[in-house]
Protein backbone atom coordinates (compact mmCIF):
# COMPACT_ATOMS: atom_id res chain seq x y z
CA UNK A 1 0.00 0.00 0.00
CA UNK A 2 1.43 3.62 -0.73
CA UNK A 3 1.76 6.19 1.84
CA UNK A 4 -2.01 8.05 0.88
CA UNK A 5 -3.27 4.55 0.75
CA UNK A 6 -2.78 3.60 4.08
CA UNK A 7 -2.34 5.57 7.26
CA UNK A 8 0.94 5.22 7.26
CA UNK A 9 1.88 8.89 7.28
CA UNK A 10 -1.26 10.18 8.25
CA UNK A 11 -4.28 11.43 7.70
CA UNK A 12 -2.82 15.21 6.60
CA UNK A 13 -1.70 13.59 3.38
CA UNK A 14 -5.15 12.57 2.63
CA UNK A 15 -6.74 16.31 3.01
CA UNK A 16 -3.69 17.27 0.43
CA UNK A 17 -4.50 14.32 -2.05
CA UNK A 18 -7.56 12.72 -2.50
CA UNK A 19 -7.69 9.00 -3.35
CA UNK A 20 -8.20 8.14 -6.85
CA UNK A 21 -10.87 5.35 -7.51
CA UNK A 22 -8.58 3.05 -10.38
CA UNK A 23 -5.67 4.21 -12.19
CA UNK A 24 -1.94 5.01 -10.84
CA UNK A 25 -0.57 6.64 -7.88
CA UNK A 26 3.28 7.64 -8.39
CA UNK A 27 4.26 7.61 -4.78
CA UNK A 28 7.92 8.26 -3.41
CA UNK A 29 8.95 10.90 -6.29
CA UNK A 30 11.63 13.29 -5.31
CA UNK A 31 10.53 16.55 -3.78
CA UNK A 32 10.24 19.18 -6.46
CA UNK A 33 10.37 16.43 -9.20
CA UNK A 34 6.08 16.15 -9.21
CA UNK A 35 5.64 17.97 -12.67
CA UNK A 36 8.79 16.66 -14.56
CA UNK A 37 6.98 13.44 -13.78
CA UNK A 38 3.55 14.95 -15.67
CA UNK A 39 5.92 15.70 -18.42
CA UNK A 40 7.41 12.83 -19.20
CA UNK A 41 4.26 10.86 -18.85
CA UNK A 42 2.86 13.79 -21.56
CA UNK A 43 0.97 14.76 -19.17
CA UNK A 44 -0.18 18.41 -19.39
CA UNK A 45 -4.06 18.61 -18.59
CA UNK A 46 -5.17 19.37 -22.28
CA UNK A 47 -6.76 16.08 -22.45
CA UNK A 48 -9.06 16.56 -19.68
CA UNK A 49 -6.98 14.00 -17.53
CA UNK A 50 -7.64 14.27 -13.96
CA UNK A 51 -4.20 14.60 -12.33
CA UNK A 52 -3.88 15.20 -8.16
CA UNK A 53 -0.61 16.57 -7.26
CA UNK A 54 1.39 16.59 -3.98
CA UNK A 55 4.78 18.29 -3.49
CA UNK A 56 6.78 18.33 -0.83
CA UNK A 57 5.09 16.02 1.24
CA UNK A 58 6.93 14.84 4.47
CA UNK A 59 7.98 11.48 4.15
CA UNK A 60 9.67 8.33 6.47
CA UNK A 61 11.69 7.37 3.38
CA UNK A 62 12.91 11.12 0.98
CA UNK A 63 11.60 13.84 4.46
CA UNK A 64 9.68 15.46 1.48
CA UNK A 65 8.19 13.61 -1.16
CA UNK A 66 5.78 14.25 -4.59
CA UNK A 67 3.07 12.30 -5.28
CA UNK A 68 1.09 11.72 -8.69
CA UNK A 69 -2.50 10.48 -9.12
CA UNK A 70 -3.06 10.23 -12.34
CA UNK A 71 -6.95 9.02 -12.47
CA UNK A 72 -8.38 6.40 -15.05
CA UNK A 73 -4.86 5.39 -16.29
CA UNK A 74 -2.63 2.48 -15.99
CA UNK A 75 1.17 3.31 -16.75
CA UNK A 76 2.91 1.33 -19.20
CA UNK A 77 5.96 -0.49 -17.60
CA UNK A 78 7.93 1.61 -20.59
CA UNK A 79 6.92 4.90 -19.05
CA UNK A 80 7.52 3.18 -15.66
CA UNK A 81 11.22 2.78 -16.68
CA UNK A 82 11.65 6.27 -18.05
CA UNK A 83 10.29 7.37 -14.82
CA UNK A 84 13.00 5.82 -13.48
CA UNK A 85 15.38 8.70 -14.88
CA UNK A 86 14.22 11.52 -12.71
CA UNK A 87 12.08 9.56 -9.54
CA UNK A 88 14.54 6.49 -9.30
CA UNK A 89 12.63 5.80 -5.94
CA UNK A 90 9.58 5.92 -6.80
CA UNK A 91 6.99 3.50 -6.26
CA UNK A 92 4.21 2.86 -8.72
CA UNK A 93 0.82 1.64 -7.02
CA UNK A 94 -2.05 0.65 -9.65
CA UNK A 95 -5.65 1.27 -8.02
CA UNK A 96 -8.75 -0.44 -8.92
CA UNK A 97 -11.75 0.31 -6.95
CA UNK A 98 -9.78 2.58 -4.66
CA UNK A 99 -7.98 -0.65 -3.91
CA UNK A 100 -3.77 -1.04 -4.48
CA UNK A 101 -4.05 -3.99 -6.52
CA UNK A 102 -0.47 -4.04 -7.81
CA UNK A 103 2.61 -2.02 -6.11
CA UNK A 104 6.38 -1.83 -7.60
CA UNK A 105 9.28 -0.35 -7.98
CA UNK A 106 11.05 1.43 -10.75
CA UNK A 107 13.70 0.30 -13.27
CA UNK A 108 15.74 1.89 -15.03
CA UNK A 109 16.03 1.00 -19.07
CA UNK A 110 18.75 0.62 -21.21
CA UNK A 111 17.42 3.43 -23.92
CA UNK A 112 14.86 5.75 -23.74
CA UNK A 113 13.48 7.28 -26.82
CA UNK A 114 11.68 10.23 -27.97
CA UNK A 115 11.54 12.07 -24.02
CA UNK A 116 14.64 13.64 -23.79
CA UNK A 117 16.02 16.62 -25.87
CA UNK A 118 19.91 16.62 -26.37
CA UNK A 119 21.07 19.26 -24.79
CA UNK A 120 24.30 19.43 -28.12
CA UNK A 121 23.19 22.15 -30.30
CA UNK A 122 26.16 20.29 -32.79
CA UNK A 123 23.51 17.11 -32.35
CA UNK A 124 21.82 16.00 -35.51
CA UNK A 125 19.06 15.40 -33.13
CA UNK A 126 18.46 19.18 -32.58
CA UNK A 127 18.17 19.39 -36.93
CA UNK A 128 14.47 19.25 -37.47
CA UNK A 129 15.48 15.97 -38.91
CA UNK A 130 12.30 13.23 -38.28
CA UNK A 131 14.37 11.29 -36.05
CA UNK A 132 13.30 11.03 -32.18
CA UNK A 133 16.28 11.32 -29.57
CA UNK A 134 17.81 8.48 -28.29
CA UNK A 135 19.52 7.97 -24.90
CA UNK A 136 21.25 5.27 -23.50
CA UNK A 137 21.01 5.23 -19.90
CA UNK A 138 24.11 4.90 -17.85
CA UNK A 139 25.01 3.73 -14.25
CA UNK A 140 24.80 8.01 -13.12
CA UNK A 141 23.29 9.60 -16.27
CA UNK A 142 22.12 9.34 -19.80
CA UNK A 143 24.24 9.34 -22.73
CA UNK A 144 23.33 10.42 -26.39
CA UNK A 145 23.13 7.65 -29.33
CA UNK A 146 23.86 9.89 -31.69
CA UNK A 147 26.58 12.36 -30.52
CA UNK A 148 27.82 11.02 -27.33
CA UNK A 149 26.33 13.10 -25.04
CA UNK A 150 26.72 12.01 -21.47
CA UNK A 151 24.46 14.04 -19.10
CA UNK A 152 24.68 13.94 -15.49
CA UNK A 153 22.71 16.24 -13.76
CA UNK A 154 19.92 18.13 -14.55
CA UNK A 155 18.00 15.38 -16.76
CA UNK A 156 15.03 16.88 -15.90
CA UNK A 157 15.88 19.62 -18.04
CA UNK A 158 16.17 17.40 -20.95
CA UNK A 159 12.40 16.11 -20.76
CA UNK A 160 11.00 17.09 -24.31
CA UNK A 161 7.54 18.74 -23.30
CA UNK B 1 35.17 -7.89 -41.38
CA UNK B 2 31.03 -7.73 -41.25
CA UNK B 3 29.72 -4.20 -40.96
CA UNK B 4 27.51 -2.50 -43.25
CA UNK B 5 28.00 0.84 -42.45
CA UNK B 6 31.48 2.14 -41.19
CA UNK B 7 30.35 5.16 -38.60
CA UNK B 8 32.70 5.23 -35.60
CA UNK B 9 36.03 3.31 -34.98
CA UNK B 10 34.52 2.35 -31.56
CA UNK B 11 32.46 -0.65 -33.32
CA UNK B 12 35.81 -2.34 -35.28
CA UNK B 13 37.69 -4.50 -33.67
CA UNK B 14 41.62 -4.99 -33.50
CA UNK B 15 40.57 -7.81 -36.08
CA UNK B 16 38.34 -5.56 -38.27
CA UNK B 17 41.39 -2.72 -38.14
CA UNK B 18 43.85 -5.55 -39.19
CA UNK B 19 41.63 -6.65 -41.94
CA UNK B 20 41.54 -3.37 -43.26
CA UNK B 21 45.00 -2.34 -43.01
CA UNK B 22 46.19 -5.71 -44.58
CA UNK B 23 43.97 -4.94 -47.33
CA UNK B 24 45.31 -1.81 -47.34
CA UNK B 25 48.70 -3.09 -47.76
CA UNK B 26 47.66 -5.44 -50.60
CA UNK B 27 46.45 -2.69 -52.57
CA UNK B 28 49.40 -0.53 -52.12
CA UNK B 29 51.89 -2.68 -53.38
CA UNK B 30 49.79 -3.62 -56.23
CA UNK B 31 46.81 -1.29 -57.24
CA UNK B 32 46.63 -2.92 -61.08
CA UNK B 33 45.40 -6.11 -59.26
CA UNK B 34 42.21 -4.20 -58.02
CA UNK B 35 41.54 -2.33 -60.99
CA UNK B 36 38.67 -3.96 -62.12
CA UNK B 37 37.65 -5.20 -58.98
CA UNK B 38 34.01 -2.38 -58.48
CA UNK B 39 33.54 -1.64 -62.57
CA UNK B 40 29.94 -0.59 -62.67
CA UNK B 41 29.63 0.83 -59.15
CA UNK B 42 28.57 3.76 -58.03
CA UNK B 43 29.44 5.76 -54.94
CA UNK B 44 27.83 8.81 -53.81
CA UNK B 45 29.96 11.65 -52.17
CA UNK B 46 27.91 13.43 -49.84
CA UNK B 47 29.80 16.64 -48.57
CA UNK B 48 27.67 19.18 -46.64
CA UNK B 49 31.40 20.58 -45.42
CA UNK B 50 34.65 21.42 -47.42
CA UNK B 51 36.87 18.95 -47.95
CA UNK B 52 39.83 18.71 -50.09
CA UNK B 53 42.02 15.19 -49.12
CA UNK B 54 38.70 13.05 -47.88
CA UNK B 55 36.53 13.79 -50.74
CA UNK B 56 39.02 13.33 -53.41
CA UNK B 57 40.76 10.15 -52.00
CA UNK B 58 37.65 8.60 -51.58
CA UNK B 59 36.43 9.55 -55.53
CA UNK B 60 40.54 8.71 -56.58
CA UNK B 61 39.92 4.87 -54.35
CA UNK B 62 36.46 4.42 -56.36
CA UNK B 63 37.85 5.64 -59.82
CA UNK B 64 41.06 3.09 -58.87
CA UNK B 65 38.75 -0.20 -58.04
CA UNK B 66 36.57 0.31 -61.27
CA UNK B 67 33.90 2.46 -60.23
CA UNK B 68 32.65 6.03 -60.48
CA UNK B 69 31.49 8.59 -58.75
CA UNK B 70 28.70 10.92 -58.48
CA UNK B 71 28.90 13.91 -56.44
CA UNK B 72 25.85 15.90 -54.65
CA UNK B 73 28.06 19.10 -55.04
CA UNK B 74 28.02 22.16 -53.03
CA UNK B 75 25.35 22.74 -50.51
CA UNK B 76 24.27 25.87 -51.90
CA UNK B 77 23.87 24.10 -54.97
CA UNK B 78 22.16 21.52 -53.67
CA UNK B 79 18.50 20.72 -52.67
CA UNK B 80 19.55 21.28 -49.06
CA UNK B 81 19.70 24.78 -49.72
CA UNK B 82 15.64 24.46 -49.96
CA UNK B 83 15.41 22.50 -47.03
CA UNK B 84 15.21 19.37 -47.58
CA UNK B 85 16.51 16.96 -44.46
CA UNK B 86 19.80 14.96 -44.39
CA UNK B 87 17.06 11.86 -44.04
CA UNK B 88 15.15 12.89 -47.27
CA UNK B 89 19.01 13.54 -49.26
CA UNK B 90 20.51 9.99 -47.88
CA UNK B 91 17.12 8.22 -48.77
CA UNK B 92 16.99 9.82 -52.59
CA UNK B 93 20.71 9.50 -53.32
CA UNK B 94 20.88 5.76 -51.93
CA UNK B 95 18.45 4.65 -54.66
CA UNK B 96 21.36 6.08 -57.31
CA UNK B 97 24.45 4.08 -55.95
CA UNK B 98 26.16 1.54 -54.13
CA UNK B 99 27.51 3.11 -51.40
CA UNK B 100 27.54 6.23 -49.68
CA UNK B 101 30.26 8.76 -48.26
CA UNK B 102 29.13 11.48 -46.31
CA UNK B 103 30.51 14.20 -44.66
CA UNK B 104 27.93 16.57 -42.23
CA UNK B 105 28.68 19.34 -39.77
CA UNK B 106 26.06 18.00 -36.99
CA UNK B 107 27.63 15.26 -34.68
CA UNK B 108 25.54 11.85 -35.40
CA UNK B 109 24.58 13.04 -38.65
CA UNK B 110 26.36 9.34 -39.78
CA UNK B 111 24.77 7.67 -37.37
CA UNK B 112 21.01 8.98 -38.08
CA UNK B 113 21.85 8.48 -42.41
CA UNK B 114 22.74 4.80 -41.52
CA UNK B 115 19.35 4.32 -40.22
CA UNK B 116 17.67 5.70 -43.52
CA UNK B 117 19.78 3.59 -45.79
CA UNK B 118 20.63 0.04 -47.19
CA UNK B 119 23.77 0.84 -48.84
CA UNK B 120 26.79 1.17 -46.60
CA UNK B 121 27.47 4.41 -45.61
CA UNK B 122 30.98 5.80 -44.44
CA UNK B 123 31.42 8.56 -41.89
CA UNK B 124 33.85 11.05 -43.39
CA UNK B 125 33.20 13.21 -40.70
CA UNK B 126 30.49 14.31 -38.46
CA UNK B 127 31.04 17.28 -37.19
CA UNK B 128 33.25 17.42 -33.99
CA UNK B 129 32.61 13.48 -33.63
CA UNK B 130 34.30 11.06 -35.72
CA UNK B 131 36.07 10.29 -38.80
CA UNK B 132 36.71 6.91 -38.91
CA UNK B 133 38.54 6.71 -42.44
CA UNK B 134 40.62 8.94 -41.45
CA UNK B 135 41.59 6.85 -38.14
CA UNK B 136 42.18 3.57 -40.82
CA UNK B 137 44.86 5.41 -42.97
CA UNK B 138 46.43 7.31 -39.99
CA UNK B 139 47.00 3.67 -38.33
CA UNK B 140 48.18 2.80 -41.81
CA UNK B 141 50.56 5.16 -41.62
CA UNK B 142 51.84 4.80 -37.87
CA UNK B 143 51.80 1.14 -38.44
CA UNK B 144 54.18 1.50 -41.48
CA UNK B 145 56.17 3.93 -39.13
CA UNK B 146 56.54 2.81 -35.77
CA UNK B 147 54.38 -0.27 -35.54
CA UNK B 148 51.07 -0.51 -33.30
CA UNK B 149 52.02 -2.24 -30.77
CA UNK B 150 54.33 -0.79 -27.74
CA UNK B 151 53.44 2.50 -29.22
CA UNK B 152 53.67 5.24 -27.37
CA UNK B 153 51.86 8.35 -29.23
CA UNK B 154 51.60 11.88 -28.38
CA UNK B 155 48.27 13.36 -29.79
CA UNK B 156 48.30 17.45 -29.58
CA UNK B 157 46.63 20.41 -30.11
CA UNK B 158 42.84 20.68 -30.31
CA UNK B 159 41.57 17.67 -28.85
CA UNK B 160 37.98 18.90 -27.74
CA UNK B 161 36.95 19.81 -31.30
CA UNK B 162 39.02 17.30 -33.26
CA UNK B 163 37.10 14.49 -34.80
CA UNK B 164 39.83 12.97 -36.18
CA UNK B 165 41.78 12.61 -32.39
CA UNK B 166 38.66 11.45 -31.28
CA UNK B 167 38.41 8.31 -33.93
CA UNK B 168 41.94 7.71 -33.45
CA UNK B 169 42.60 7.50 -29.85
CA UNK B 170 39.44 5.27 -29.75
CA UNK B 171 40.95 2.74 -32.05
CA UNK B 172 44.14 3.03 -30.42
CA UNK B 173 42.67 1.46 -27.27
CA UNK B 174 42.67 -2.13 -29.18
CA UNK B 175 46.81 -1.56 -29.42
CA UNK B 176 49.08 -1.84 -26.79
CA UNK B 177 49.42 1.82 -26.95
CA UNK B 178 50.30 4.61 -24.15
CA UNK B 179 48.23 7.92 -25.78
CA UNK B 180 49.65 11.31 -24.77
CA UNK B 181 47.28 13.63 -24.97
CA UNK B 182 48.95 17.50 -25.06
CA UNK B 183 46.51 20.40 -25.19
CA UNK B 184 45.97 23.61 -23.52
CA UNK B 185 42.74 23.90 -20.54
CA UNK B 186 40.75 24.77 -23.17
CA UNK B 187 40.83 22.67 -25.73
CA UNK B 188 41.17 19.12 -23.53
CA UNK B 189 39.61 15.90 -24.82
CA UNK B 190 35.63 16.03 -24.37
CA UNK B 191 34.79 14.33 -21.19
CA UNK B 192 32.47 12.10 -23.07
CA UNK B 193 35.83 10.47 -24.96
CA UNK B 194 37.51 10.14 -21.74
CA UNK B 195 34.72 7.94 -20.40
CA UNK B 196 34.68 5.71 -23.07
CA UNK B 197 38.46 5.44 -23.17
CA UNK B 198 38.69 4.79 -19.58
CA UNK B 199 35.90 1.91 -20.70
CA UNK B 200 37.91 0.51 -23.57
CA UNK B 201 41.22 1.09 -22.20
CA UNK B 202 41.22 0.85 -18.39
CA UNK B 203 42.95 4.30 -18.29
CA UNK B 204 46.09 2.34 -18.44
CA UNK B 205 47.31 4.09 -21.27
CA UNK B 206 45.95 7.47 -21.43
CA UNK B 207 47.22 10.37 -19.89
CA UNK B 208 46.70 14.43 -20.51
CA UNK B 209 49.33 17.03 -20.20
CA UNK B 210 49.47 20.80 -21.57
CA UNK B 211 53.45 20.71 -22.44
CA UNK B 212 54.59 18.55 -25.13
CA UNK B 213 57.88 18.89 -22.67
CA UNK B 214 57.15 16.38 -20.36
CA UNK B 215 56.70 13.69 -22.55
CA UNK B 216 58.41 14.30 -26.11
CA UNK B 217 61.44 12.17 -25.52
CA UNK B 218 59.42 9.12 -24.91
CA UNK B 219 57.62 9.29 -27.90
CA UNK B 220 57.53 7.35 -31.09
CA UNK B 221 54.97 9.20 -32.79
CA UNK B 222 53.49 12.50 -32.38
CA UNK B 223 50.08 13.65 -33.97
CA UNK B 224 49.79 17.43 -34.40
CA UNK B 225 46.19 18.87 -34.85
CA UNK B 226 45.58 22.60 -35.99
CA UNK B 227 44.36 24.73 -32.89
CA UNK B 228 41.41 26.07 -34.62
CA UNK B 229 41.60 29.82 -33.85
CA UNK B 230 38.29 30.16 -34.78
CA UNK B 231 37.03 28.02 -31.82
CA UNK B 232 39.10 30.31 -28.77
CA UNK B 233 36.37 32.98 -27.44
CA UNK B 234 38.70 35.52 -27.55
CA UNK B 235 42.03 36.34 -29.36
CA UNK B 236 44.17 36.77 -26.71
CA UNK B 237 42.98 33.53 -25.52
CA UNK B 238 44.47 31.81 -28.24
CA UNK B 239 47.56 34.03 -28.57
CA UNK B 240 48.25 32.64 -25.17
CA UNK B 241 48.49 28.85 -26.47
CA UNK B 242 49.59 29.18 -30.28
CA UNK B 243 53.02 29.60 -30.02
CA UNK B 244 53.31 26.68 -27.26
CA UNK B 245 52.04 24.33 -29.70
CA UNK B 246 54.16 24.52 -32.30
CA UNK B 247 56.54 22.14 -33.54
CA UNK B 248 59.96 23.35 -35.31
CA UNK B 249 63.47 21.91 -35.77
CA UNK B 250 64.42 23.43 -32.22
CA UNK B 251 61.33 21.71 -30.57
CA UNK B 252 62.75 18.15 -32.08
CA UNK B 253 66.14 18.68 -30.78
CA UNK B 254 64.58 17.08 -27.35
CA UNK B 255 62.86 14.10 -29.60
CA UNK B 256 63.76 10.72 -30.25
CA UNK B 257 65.91 10.01 -33.30
CA UNK B 258 62.97 7.74 -34.73
CA UNK B 259 60.04 10.00 -33.77
CA UNK B 260 57.21 10.02 -36.42
CA UNK B 261 55.23 13.31 -36.79
CA UNK B 262 51.79 12.92 -38.22
CA UNK B 263 49.21 16.00 -39.05
CA UNK B 264 46.22 15.14 -40.84
CA UNK B 265 46.29 18.52 -42.60
CA UNK B 266 45.24 20.93 -43.58
CA UNK B 267 48.14 22.39 -41.11
CA UNK B 268 48.60 26.65 -40.92
CA UNK B 269 51.83 26.88 -38.41
CA UNK B 270 51.81 23.77 -36.27
CA UNK B 271 54.73 22.20 -38.29
CA UNK B 272 57.70 24.31 -39.45
CA UNK B 273 58.12 23.83 -43.04
CA UNK B 274 61.82 22.72 -41.94
CA UNK B 275 60.34 19.60 -40.54
CA UNK B 276 59.23 18.42 -44.09
CA UNK B 277 62.44 17.60 -45.12
CA UNK B 278 63.46 16.07 -42.38
CA UNK B 279 63.01 12.00 -41.71
CA UNK B 280 60.47 12.70 -38.94
CA UNK B 281 57.66 13.89 -41.39
CA UNK B 282 55.15 11.39 -42.34
CA UNK B 283 52.22 13.83 -42.99
CA UNK B 284 52.41 14.00 -46.76
CA UNK B 285 52.99 9.81 -46.89
CA UNK B 286 49.86 10.06 -44.59
CA UNK B 287 47.78 11.77 -46.99
CA UNK B 288 48.88 9.87 -49.74
CA UNK B 289 47.61 6.70 -47.53
CA UNK B 290 44.39 8.00 -47.49
CA UNK B 291 43.80 6.07 -51.15
CA UNK B 292 45.07 2.96 -50.77
CA UNK B 293 43.04 2.74 -47.09
CA UNK B 294 39.62 3.75 -48.81
CA UNK B 295 40.24 1.24 -51.51
CA UNK B 296 40.33 -1.05 -48.97
CA UNK B 297 37.54 -0.11 -47.15
CA UNK B 298 35.08 0.50 -50.00
CA UNK B 299 36.48 -3.13 -51.04
CA UNK B 300 35.47 -4.35 -48.03
CA UNK B 301 32.35 -2.83 -47.90
CA UNK B 302 31.32 -3.51 -51.67
CA UNK B 303 32.28 -6.92 -51.14
CA UNK B 304 31.86 -8.63 -48.30
CA UNK B 305 28.51 -10.26 -46.85
CA UNK B 306 26.66 -7.48 -46.33
CA UNK B 307 26.73 -6.89 -49.99
CA UNK B 308 25.51 -10.17 -50.91
CA UNK B 309 22.88 -10.02 -48.16
CA UNK B 310 21.84 -6.91 -49.69
CA UNK B 311 21.57 -8.27 -52.99
CA UNK B 312 19.23 -11.20 -51.74
CA UNK B 313 22.54 -13.34 -51.14
CA UNK B 314 24.05 -13.38 -54.46
CA UNK B 315 27.33 -13.27 -54.15
CA UNK B 316 29.30 -10.90 -56.47
CA UNK B 317 32.66 -13.08 -56.53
Amino acid sequence: MSDDHNHHDGDDHELRVSKIRSGTVIDHVRGGQALNVLAILGIDGSEGEEVSVGMNVPSDRLARKDIVKVEGRELSQDEVDVLSLIAPDATINIVRDYEVIEKHRVEPPEIVEGVLSCPNAGCITTSGEPVDSRFEVLEDGVRCDYCGTIVRDEIASLIDT
Amino acid sequence: MRHDHLITSKQLTREDIETILDRAAEIDADPSAVADRHTNTLLGLLFFEPSTRTKMSFETAMKRLGGDVVDMGSVESSSVKKGETLADTVRVIEGYTDALVLRHPKQGSATMASEFVDVPLVNAGDGAGHHPSQTMLDLYTIRENAGLDDLTIGIMGDLKYGRTVHSLAHALTNFDAQQHFISPESLRLPREVVYDLHQEDGGAGIREHESLEEVLPSLDVLYVTRIQRERFPDEQEYQKVAGEYQIGTETLEAAGDDLTIMHPLPRVDEIAPEIDETDHAAYFEQAHNGVPVRMALLDLLLSDDGAADRRGGESDE
